[in-house]
């Protein structure tokens, strides 16, 4: 796959960087011929998965570090990239169960919006290890650039 | 962004603006929470004619309230609910137990 352009932010884990990331990533994405509803997608993904590291990954504490990356491979595929060196998730296919969550006053949905909104979402996480969550998404009519090569 | 209220026919109109994610959750969670306190009210209409953009946490505030007014016996209605937050109301389920209006009349005559 041809790398077409890419992008890397890092910024401390507090709540108004959420935003930051997402409305980041869409601009990035809006390189490519993405409907703006398809914009409106990626951004709730990139919400999630950000909202996930900061609440999870370092239960709140504003002194760390979300570190996410975007590339856009042929023109056609995006692929995005949130990590953290947070507590990391001991059980990955439990907690992306619809409605599950670790914290009770939380829906739960985050991974379903992700999955729902993203044509790929990978997660590679250990407990004390971190989390590292790839999204991705091709150009509607180009599912099959989502497989691996 | 913030969250302004105001008591109306019975009800607490509550409107949003700006994106309902997790920077904002807590304050609008707890202003709704304060004036459910004061017992005037069980009934709440959310305007979110001006919320551009909501996630998972912004619809945890507005289930968690709405399992609030449940149990107080109260309603819920949500207006003003533009296209993209129209689309994860429905997405998450959420516009199957909390009826969605875009006219605000029609919300409080259902109230």
């Amino acid at each position: 796959m041809k790398l077409s352009n890419k992008m890397a932010m890092e910024f401390s884990s507090i709540p108004d960087n959420v935003a930051l990331a997402r409305v980041t990533v869409a601009a990035f994405a809006s390189q490519m011929d993405f409907t703006l509803e398809d914009l409106d997608e990626i951004k709730v993904a990139v919400s999630e998965a950000v909202s996930n590291s900061i609440i999870h990954g370092y239960l709140n504490n504003p002194g760390f570090v979300v570190v996410v990356r975007a590339a856009i491979y042929n023109d056609n595929l995006l692929e995005i990239e949130i990590s953290d060196n947070g507590t990391g998730i001991e059980d990955i296919e439990q907690a992306m169960e619809p409605a599950y969550s670790s914290n009770p006053e939380r829906m739960g949905l985050g991974f379903s919006f992700m999955q729902s909104f993203m044509d790929k979402v990978e997660v590679d996480s250990a407990q004390g290890q971190g989390t590292k969550v790839r999204l991705i998404k091709g150009l509607t009519g180009s599912k099959n650039n989502t497989q691996e090569n | 962004m913030g969250v302004a209220s105001e008591y109306k026919e019975g009800v607490l109109r509550v409107k949003i603006t700006g994106d309902f994610d997790m920077a904002v959750a807590d304050k609008i969670r707890c202003h709704i929470d304060e004036k459910l306190d004061e017992g005037r009210v069980r009934n709440i209409l959310m305007d979110l004619t001006d919320v551009g953009f909501i996630d998972s946490s912004g619809l945890g505030v507005i289930l968690g309230r709405y399992k609030r007014v449940t149990v107080l016996g109260g309603k819920m209605a949500i207006t003003g609910a533009q296209p993209q937050v129209r689309r994860i109301l429905e997405l998450s389920g959420v516009e199957k137990i909390i009826r969605c209006y875009e006219i605000e009349d029609e919300a409080f005559k259902a109230m």
